[in-house]
């Protein structure tokens, strides 16, 4: 690529709101390359820090298998549980990515549509009322309300005639949201046995990973984004609206279904295994439309990473900030998440909302 | 102005309009003064049958002699020292969410414009749950700590919201945000507790009376007999206010001193009724626009909106104790009950083409 034609495409590419629609291929890869890097270091510090932490020849011998001192038990025990904020990071920043596509909505995100409470609460109630023990059926449950939800409030929201605005869409998922969580309170209060895990149902956190919650999330997750990546394409097109999408070959309902499923699944299965963790899906796509440009095919791929570094790093912040105990990490992501939040709102014109 | 009929006499003929205006005022006056009475009854009877009813019912009789300080066996205490503090912090923290709730849904002319919908109770419950289990406060340093608190959120919302102006759309939006991480605050503070309490946890949550005490009701009490007459007062300005800042200036209201009157009367009711309770869910919300819903356009609705909350929240209280085979806390009640309202609000409004 020849310096003279560097400037151009930046000039060329920002759109009225300031925010660069496309940017070079090597500022791309190379925003990905450092993601990938502050994700290692993210996962290492996530392994080292705790209440108790541990040098780096006692993660070398944790990560061999070895459980000789408490330490490389410590080592043990927290491999799963970096893996699954990872993982999991990733899930949500992908779905908040794709549903903010699929609305064309900069405040979708599976925490604040409510579609993370409506997965907890299918949870609960399979538990309570149908007496669901497998954590497998788990996530069948989770994902078919998170699917339930999301009709739901996109239906809520979209009803009357300007369609689906921001605000109503906000309004109803946080509607759903204290709805949902007083039906979570309502199901499990009589419940003595369940109502102590009740908690993990209304914030979400990734403390009690095991390598077996993850073999059985991952299928789901990778086939959520598959999904979603297949769909990063008509993503873009429908970016431009539904008459030009459709004018342009897309068969907007079908990319506009089969992405929506995606990022349902994904987030189904993340709370499923993690409880409802917020925000995520909000903050990350905002952040990596700065760095990677609104071109999908980029964007769902760095998301994915900002994802996993941003949960990543919140729960050992969790574990730093309460030492010796620690905060959950759906706490964490909404306190920083809501300002954000805050901060989207403001730059928007009030009549876009 | 007088509404009868002979209003008209000083001119030489009553217009078919002038009459038709004066028949529609007095049927708006009838109907007004109809639903207040029908909501007392209601709330009079809810007070009532949560006084009589429990695991043992003592007839209305004993009750009386309770509640007017005679000694009775066994109902002195069960109505005396549980039941009685539990109806009458109900019927004062519901009449403190109806007023609270509809004088922010007036000011900021949008009925989503509550204070549990903006973070306004999020803040005082956040507050109030840091004093208690954090601190180690109680009684009125509590109440202080939850008005200061909450004042400070209100401030922040506005503040935030401010950008060439304050739209309501932003501010709805950014009071939604900051709820959202003050729950999760509230959320962090419980579970530093020593033990999660799942009684203690709803209550800050959702709202319950559980466990009322005649110390929990002063508070609420003194903030009702303070408070609500100053928003009483204001109320004609501040519905003249709803034409707009201009109009309503030109119309003799002072628009500055009746909003900040307004602003600092509602936010301490929810303080202090918070503080006592924890945010019962959604009342705030839903007593304004029911209140409107049952009396019509036309009229201040502080009145009837204090009667519904005192009424949500004593009947969602009876009916979360005794409808069920488990013992529900009041919030859990309405929470459930609120939200379906919410949505059907979103939808109507959005059908009449109005804007949210």
């Amino acid at each position: 690529m020849s310096l003279a034609a560097r400037p151009a495409p930046e000039a060329a590419g920002r759109s009225s709101t300031g925010v660069a629609l496309r940017r070079p291929r090597r500022v791309r890869a190379t925003a990905l390359l450092l993601l990938l890097a502050l994700l290692v270091l993210a996962a290492l510090a996530s392994v080292a820090i705790g209440s108790r932490n541990v040098g780096w020849s006692d993660i070398v011998a944790g990560l061999t298998g070895s459980q000789g001192s408490i330490a490389e038990a410590a080592v043990a025990k927290r491999v799963p549980r970096t893996l699954l904020a990872a993982v999991v990071g990733a899930a949500l920043g992908v779905s908040g990515a794709v549903m903010q596509g699929v609305t064309r909505n900069p405040l979708a995100d599976p925490g604040v549509l409510g579609i993370n409470m409506g997965a907890s609460l299918a949870v609960v109630v399979g538990i309570a009322w149908f007496g669901l023990a497998a954590p497998s059926a788990f996530i069948w449950v989770a994902i078919a309300g998170a699917g339930a939800t999301s009709v739901f409030v996109y239906t809520v929201g979209s009803l009357g005639r300007s369609g689906p605005t921001p605000l109503k869409l906000a309004l109803a998922g946080a509607a759903t949201t204290a709805a949902f969580s007083a039906f979570v309170v309502a199901v499990t209060l009589p419940r003595a046995d369940i109502g102590a895990s009740v908690r993990s149902w209304q914030i979400g956190g990734v403390g009690g990973a095991s390598f077996d919650t993850l073999t059985l999330v991952l299928p789901f997750l990778a086939a959520g984004a598959v999904l979603s990546l297949l769909a990063a394409g008509g993503l873009n097109a429908l970016a431009l609206g539904d008459d030009v999408a459709s004018g342009l070959g897309q068969r907007v309902a079908l990319t506009r279904g089969s992405a929506a499923l995606g990022s349902v699944l994904l987030c189904g299965a993340a709370t499923a295994v993690c409880g409802p963790i917020g925000f995520v899906g909000l903050v990350v796509p905002h952040l990596c439309r700065l760095l990677a440009g609104v071109d999908h095919r980029w964007l769902l791929p760095c998301s994915a990473l900002t994802g996993a570094v941003l949960l990543t790093a919140s729960d050992v912040l969790g574990r730093i900030v309460a030492r010796p105990g620690e905060i959950d990490v759906g706490i964490i992501t909404s306190l920083v998440g809501a300002p954000f939040f805050i901060y989207v709102v403001r730059r928007q014109k009030a009549r876009a909302l | 102005m007088t509404t009868t009929p002979t209003a008209g006499t000083s001119a030489p003929t009553v217009t078919p309009t002038v009459a038709a205006v004066v028949r529609v005022r007095r049927s708006r006056r009838t109907r007004r003064a109809l639903v207040c009475l029908v909501l007392v009854v209601v709330v009079v009877a809810a007070l009532g049958a949560s006084l009589v009813y429990g695991q043992t019912v003592y007839s209305p009789r004993e009750v009386l002699d309770v509640v007017l300080g005679r000694d009775v066996p066994g109902a002195s205490f069960t109505v005396g020292r549980l039941r009685l503090p539990r109806a009458v912090l109900g019927l004062l923290a519901g009449t403190a969410f109806g007023l609270a709730g509809v004088a922010f849904q007036t000011m900021l002319r949008n009925p989503l414009a509550s204070p549990d919908v903006i973070g306004i109770s999020a803040g005082a419950s956040t507050a109030a749950a840091f004093g208690i289990v954090t601190l180690g406060l109680s009684g009125t340093a509590v109440s202080t700590f939850a008005i200061v608190a909450s004042l400070a959120v209100a401030l922040t919302i506005y503040a935030l919201s401010f950008k060439d102006g304050v739209a309501g759309i932003r501010l709805i939006l950014i009071g939604i945000g900051i709820a959202a991480m003050l729950e999760s605050l509230t959320t962090y503070v419980l579970s530093r507790a020593a033990q999660w309490d799942l009684q203690e946890a709803t209550r800050w949550l959702t709202g319950s009376l559980n466990g009322a005490r005649w110390s929990d009701v002063v508070p609420v009490l003194v903030a009702v007999v303070v408070l609500a007459p100053v928003l009483l007062h204001r109320s004609r300005d501040l519905w003249s206010m709803q034409l707009g800042d201009d109009t309503a200036a030109a119309l003799g209201t002072r628009v500055e001193r009746t909003r900040l009157l307004v602003v600092l009367a509602a936010v301490g009711l929810i303080a202090f009724a918070t503080a006592a309770t924890g945010p019962i869910a959604f009342v705030a919300f839903l007593a304004g626009p029911i209140a409107a819903r049952l009396v019509g356009p036309g009229a201040s609705l502080f009145v009837p909106a204090a009667l519904v909350g005192a009424a949500l929240v004593l009947v969602g209280d009876l009916a979360g104790q005794y409808a069920f085979d488990h013992r529900y806390p009041v919030g859990v009640m309405t929470g459930v009950l609120g939200a379906p309202y919410l949505v059907y609000l979103i939808v109507r409004t959005n059908r009449a083409g109005g804007s949210l």
